[in-house]
């Protein structure tokens, strides 16, 4: 039997959707069975959201003061920890609250780590992206040591609901570092839908030009409700904040529906939409790369077509 | 003497679009240019300014890889970096080595500061400084957008999912640049001349007593992505409207 512990992100106390989809890809693992680790100071909603989740067999609530924030240098011990219980695989999403934390993790237990897994071949064989996407590999981790990897959550669905999970205290003695304090956190727009979730997402390039006619493409996103999506070049240029970047070393999505506006299609943005189902281009350069992935494209000037769009969007049927 | 540490990994150029060889063995790298990672730079050029601010009075720049990584570390010489040290290494060094590795150079040399870059745009791993940071039981500050330094102590902006985040940690530490925290200078050519007699050390991963384990990862082969095709075009936005209805996505 596989073991596999996967490592809770939390928002405000309740469960991170990535948390559901590292389950799912756990389920992928031949004779799996999935614990959940919520480390928390005080584990609100997130255990009883992670015992729901049907593939779920034991969540593991660690409450303990320091973990109020989650910092890497803290929870990294205490995973190391608990996974030294039996478990074979560890898991955690590639978010950057993921990516943080794994190797940490994975340096204290001595082993090296997968990146990104992005599908699961067998129970130590995963493939994962290299080279901004541009390459597939396949890898091996040695079948005599624990696994830890980082999911790739654009490659999963959510695990389904349903399931009553036992919850568990754990209690662990490790020590902990005083090196690193939390001082604050700013930005996120709770009222925005989330980017990495969204079903729709309307993504602005260098070509609006500033941030007052980024504005467009909120509207647009507005009347489609959809999250805003931008290229390294509009948030380097202060059009969007650095939350909202798409792309290699932004966020990876993958919406139904994409909608690339004034955006030329560099390979590092293309990695980040290249699961997106529908992909919408619009922009004035009929030579531009990003017509070459997109379903759906339009050469045009997008400060006239975006608010035509928008019009026949809200418009009645 | 107050030393940085900065990671200067050599890879295919970010420009270069690249290819899977045929028999699934690797990538393409024959004639492809190849650059310091983008990161790197960056945290090179940060590494500079601190210098800059008189707040650090030695910069080693580190490679870990073939011999050919000295033309890289060439450049971080010419860019500003004092000396530089080329841990050779042949074939793959996966990022827990690396780390052994940098661990080595940290206790040999006792810096303030390691600074690498968030990931290496070659494997994409997002590891190394993360890694360091466990084995040396130090703090680390990974997507560096902005840092403070205050004596023994660091502030550090950093770029997460849900916006910024700022963490304050002891000296010394490790801490992984993203794409914001500057924008790295150009090289003139009379620091090229003078990065000529700059001293660039050369040692094996062996010699460090760090070893690449035979039965760690291993990559067995190499796949081109699954392709997505070229659509259609339309000719306005009423036509778009009507093609996405048609999609069922509208
Ligand atoms: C290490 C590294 C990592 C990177 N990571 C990312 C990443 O995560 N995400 C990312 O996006 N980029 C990333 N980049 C940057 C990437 O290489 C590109 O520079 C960037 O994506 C370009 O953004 P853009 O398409 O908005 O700008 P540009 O390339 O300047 O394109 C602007 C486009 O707008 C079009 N246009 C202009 N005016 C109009 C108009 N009126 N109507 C319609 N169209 C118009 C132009 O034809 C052009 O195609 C990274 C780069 C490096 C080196
Ligand atoms: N072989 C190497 N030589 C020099 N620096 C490296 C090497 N491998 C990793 N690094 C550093 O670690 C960072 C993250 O790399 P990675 O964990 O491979 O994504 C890089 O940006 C470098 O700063």
């Amino acid at each position: 039997m596989n073991r596999i512990l996967v490592i809770a992100e939390q928002l405000a106390g309740k469960l991170n959707v990535s948390t559901a989809k590292c389950v799912s890809c756990a389920s992928t693992i031949p004779d799996a069975e999935i614990d959940v680790a919520v480390l928390a100071a005080n584990a609100a909603e997130a255990p009883a959201q992670a015992a729901a989740l049907a593939p779920v067999k034991r969540v593991l609530v660690v409450e303990r003061a320091e973990n109020g924030e989650a910092l890497a240098a803290l929870l990294a011990p205490q995973i190391a920890a608990l996974a030294r219980n039996g478990y074979t695989h560890v898991l955690g999403p590639s978010t950057t609250f993921g990516k943080d934390l794994m190797p940490r993790v994975a340096a204290l237990l001595d082993v090296g780590q997968v990146s990104d897994l992005m599908a699961v071949e067998s129970a130590h064989r995963f493939r994962r992206p290299v080279y901004a996407s541009n390459a597939v590999v396949t890898v091996e981790a040695p079948a005599d040591r624990i696994v830890v990897a980082t999911v790739r959550t654009a490659s999963f669905q959510p695990a389904a609901g349903g399931g009553a999970a036992a919850i568990e205290r754990a209690r662990l003695d490790v020590p902990l570092p005083g090196y690193t304090r939390f001082v604050g956190r700013e930005g996120g727009n709770a009222d925005r839908p989330d980017l990495q979730t969204a079903p729709r997402v309307v993504s602005g390039g260098r070509a609006l030009g500033s941030a007052d006619n980024f504005q467009l493409i909120h509207r647009l996103a507005a009347a489609l409700g959809a999250a805003v999506g931008a290229s390294r070049a509009a948030v380097d240029a202060g059009y969007a904040p650095n939350d909202l970047q798409v792309g290699q070393t932004g966020k990876i999505i993958a919406p139904e529906l994409y909608i690339a506006l004034g955006i030329s299609g560099a390979i590092q943005h293309l990695t980040g939409i290249k699961d997106a189902r529908t992909i919408v281009a619009i922009n004035k350069d009929g030579e531009a790369p990003i017509f070459e992935i997109a379903d759906i494209g339009l050469v045009g000037d997008l400060f006239q077509i975006v608010p035509e769009l928008e019009r026949l969007i809200r418009a009645p049927a | 003497m107050t030393t940085i540490l900065v990671g200067i990994k050599r890879v295919i150029d970010y420009s270069v679009r690249v290819r899977v060889k045929p028999d699934g063995s690797g990538v393409v790298t024959d004639g492809v240019k190849m650059s310091i990672n983008p990161f790197d730079e960056i945290a090179l050029e940060e590494a500079l300014r601190i210098k800059e601010r008189n707040l650090a009075s030695e910069i080693i720049a580190v490679s870990i890889g073939p011999a050919d990584a000295q033309q890289q570390l060439r450049t971080a010489l010419a860019m500003g970096a004092d000396r530089a040290v080329l841990v050779q290494a042949d074939g793959a060094v996966p990022p827990l080595s690396a780390a052994k590795a940098f661990l080595k150079l940290v206790q040999r040399h006792q810096p303030l500061l390691v600074i690498l870059g968030k990931q290496a745009i070659d494997d994409d791993n997002c590891q190394t400084g993360q890694m360091l940071a466990a084995l040396w039981d130090r703090p680390q500050a990974t997507f560096a957008s902005k840092i403070e330094l205050e004596g023994a102590r660091a502030r550090v902006t950093r770029e997460v999912d849900a916006g910024l985040e700022t963490i304050d940690m002891d000296l010394p530490g490790v801490i992984t640049t993203d794409l914001r925290l500057n924008e790295p200078r150009y090289v003139k050519l009379p620091d090229i001349m003078k990065a000529k007699k700059k001293p660039l050390d050369v040692v094996t991963l062996a010699e460090l007593g760090v070893e690449v384990p035979a039965h760690g990862l291993r990559t067995l082969r190499f796949e081109a992505p699954a392709a997505r095709s070229r659509g259609v075009m339309v000719h306005d936005a009423a036509e778009l409207v009507a093609a996405l209805k048609q999609r069922g996505v509208l």
